[in-house]
């Protein structure tokens, strides 16, 4: 699947950048190479968590790489007041948004759900993993901002899969009657772990957000500037009442669904290798370099700097102790009901080591 | 005192709770203008204003998705499904999300969102109007259900649940959305979770909620009128909490249960409640508890909900067969 004629795009995939009309570069020399940094960041620490998975420290990963323009770029055109509702594959959302790295790995580690931060202390919200429930969620967020006066909006995260289901629908069609503060940013990578676009959508996603009355661009989902910039833009005009936009971001998915997929029994290498050419970081790379943003000599120091952070985020993701088996029962009610007191009880008397014996 | 509807009831708590706190956000399908189909809202729209009035698209996913994002803001919504046979299309988002939140947040994130659901059948109704779904929601972990049966209970237990911190389903039996009780509001009545007992009686206790407690009084009045048997009659009031305890002390006395509901016995919460008096009370019981509930297929056009629904002629025949040999 190749750009609409209409996609958005400032830096080409020879690293050549083009100004927009609609949507001008948002960042200066020096935030261009922090994006950088982060980009090239999400992808050692997620090249890092598929070795953690494949050695057995890991239940699952779902890979990024390829992904870090849309992610990044989208996250890092978030302001204070925004709200990101991710699905579950946003790991570079959350690294761009300053949360630490090893708390975003700890939904695949089996340690929690939903997330180990404190959502209400973050931008981001929680991961949401039924496919495009999250987005009557940041709607209905929407909502709430508009009512307390916030200065912001919201913006949601989905994927191609996602319109193939019902709550993206309602969710456009909603917030365009209400005419509410929500961004819709779809990665479009191109798979619903096996299944292909062709078969989630006869028409490209944005030219799907007109008949919703919700205004709608494809933009280059592998450049970090168009994605900053057209998320930054939409996301204020959302902010200042010109209601919800949709965002495709036409970009793909390079490694598998999950470290519990197989993608070679889907698609040809030749596909994946034609996209690993078009490479996100590569191009912003390539960038720096022609436009003298940054040096040879700053790309070996980036990079020094992050095989260490690496790892540090090694030793974290080995080093921490899952919750008490006690804290089953601590948070799913405020005030626990009488019949799940009861079950409480019983849990201090049982042995829960999962040995042989236990667990045959 | 006067005579108040459960319709009344549950209005006057709407504007209460409204009054209250300006979190409260009042949604649903018809429920502006209209004042909802069973009028339950009405009049809140023009007290206040469609901010916190507000008539959604027909969308009942999103109706719950959407309070659940007002929830993560601070706001606290009673949203109104407007038939219990439509509350379907929102399941993911009331078991997935709603009831999880709490619980995938770490307690971070509260969601004190009340879900209005008019449930029950004889009202001659078209095709899915008539449901009992209570069971799939008392079934998930992190909601909880209430059902009331009486005006009084229908005002007391709707503030309850708007100001708990929990999400509550809140089930109310549209056949007696009319029907009157003599109270004055506001009343504050026991908490959900406590049972109440309606009719005291020593040979056999039934135990019913919402629309099947007047087919229990119904039938201890049939034996109090022969005199054949003393029924005492429990009102659940609420299946999540389950006032387990409140229930056993009166099996104990009586050594006979039978638990009615409208829902279908099979897999329904009476097989719950006889479970958990089984474990509870096994050595006063004097014959096997049983349950009165509906037939394991789906409900029944209306010329035939007579026949479906337990009547008060089908208690006392299952009431019969456990007093037997008495």
């Amino acid at each position: 699947m190749e750009l609409h004629p209409s996609a958005v795009q400032l830096l080409d995939e020879n690293g050549v950048f083009t100004d927009h009309a609609n949507y001008p570069l948002a960042l200066g020399h020096k935030e261009i190479r922090d994006l950088y940094k982060t980009m090239a960041l999400v992808r050692s620490l997620d090249t890092e968590a598929v070795r953690l998975q494949r050695q057995g420290k890991m239940n699952l990963w779902c890979p990024v790489a390829s992904q870090e323009a849309a992610q990044v770029g989208s996250a890092a055109a978030l302001r204070v007041h925004d709200r990101a509702f991710p699905q579950g594959r946003e790991f570079g959302v959350g690294v761009t948004l300053g949360l630490a790295p090893h708390d975003l790995l700890r939904v695949w580690k089996g340690e929690v759900l939903g997330g180990g931060w404190d959502p209400r202390e973050s931008v981001l919200a929680l991961y949401t993993f039924p496919i495009g429930s999250q987005a009557p969620h940041a709607t209905g967020y929407a909502m709430g901002m508009v009512r307390d006066k916030v200065d912001g909006a919201a913006l949601c995260y989905v994927g191609d899969g996602a319109f193939g289901s019902g709550d993206v629908h309602e969710s456009l069609n909603w917030s365009a009657v209400f005419n509410l503060p929500v961004v819709f940013f779809c990665q479009n990578n191109q798979y619903a772990i096996s299944v292909p676009f062709s078969r989630q959508s006869a028409t490209p996603i944005f030219q799907r957000g007109s008949g919703f009355g919700v205004r709608s661009v494809q933009i280059d989902g592998n450049d970090l500037l168009a994605c900053h910039a057209v998320v930054k833009a939409e996301l204020e005009r959302a902010q200042a009442g010109e209601g919800p936009a949709l965002i495709e971001a036409l970009t793909y998915r390079v490694g598998p669904h999950t470290t519990s997929d197989d993608a070679s029994r889907y698609r040809e290498a030749a596909e994946e290798d034609l996209w690993r050419g078009r490479d996100p970081i590569d191009r912003v790379r390539t960038y720096l370099l022609s436009s003298e943003i940054a040096d040879q000599a700053w790309l070996d120091e980036v990079e020094a700097d992050i095989r260490e952070q690496t790892t540090a985020f090694r030793g974290e993701c080995l080093s921490v102790t899952p919750p008490e088996p006690g804290e089953l029962f601590d948070h799913t009610y405020a005030e626990m009901p009488s019949n799940l007191a009861a079950e409480v009880r019983s849990i201090a008397e049982f042995d829960l080591e999962a040995t042989d014996w236990n667990r045959p | 005192m006067s005579a108040v509807t459960m319709v009344s009831a549950l209005n006057t708590a709407l504007n209460d709770l409204m009054r209250e706190s300006d979190r409260y956000i009042v949604m649903g399908e018809d429920v502006g203008k209209l004042g909802g189909v069973f009028r339950v809202t009405e009049g809140l729209l023009e007290k206040f204003g469609e901010d916190r009035v507000v008539d959604t698209p027909l969308a009942e996913s999103s109706i719950v998705g959407t309070a659940i994002g007002l929830a993560m803001h601070g706001f606290r919504p009673i949203i109104e499904m407007q038939f219990d046979g439509f509350t379907y299309p929102a399941f993911n988002q009331l078991v997935a999300h709603l009831a999880k939140i709490r619980n995938r947040s770490r307690g971070h994130l509260d969601m004190p969102v009340v879900v209005r659901i008019p449930f029950g059948g004889m009202i001659r109704a078209a095709e899915h109007h008539s449901e009992s779904p209570e069971n799939l929601f008392a079934h998930t972990p992190g909601l909880k259900v209430f059902t009331p049966s009486t005006p009084s209970d229908g005002y007391s237990m709707l503030m309850e649940a708007g100001r708990s911190n929990d999400p509550v389903i809140f089930f109310e039996p549209k056949h007696d959305y009319w029907v009157k009780e003599d109270t004055v509001l506001p009343v504050t009545n026991a908490p959900a979770g406590e049972a109440r007992t309606i009719l005291t009686g020593s040979d056999l206790t039934i135990a019913a909620y919402g629309p099947a407690v007047k087919l229990a009084v119904g039938a201890a009045a049939f034996y109090q009128e022969t005199g054949e048997a003393s029924i005492e009659v429990i009102d659940l009031r609420s299946l999540v909490p389950f006032d387990a305890e409140g229930l056993a002390r009166s099996v104990r006395r009586t050594g006979r249960l039978v638990v009615v509901h409208e829902a279908v016995s099979f897999g329904g919460f009476g097989s719950e409640v006889v479970s958990e008096m089984v474990e509870a009370c096994w050595d006063s019981l004097l014959a096997p508890p049983r349950r009165v509930g509906a037939y394991a297929v789906p409900y029944p056009a209306a010329s035939l909900e007579d026949s479906y629904v337990p009547s008060i002629n089908r208690i006392v025949d299952t009431v019969d067969a456990c007093l037997e040999g008495r």
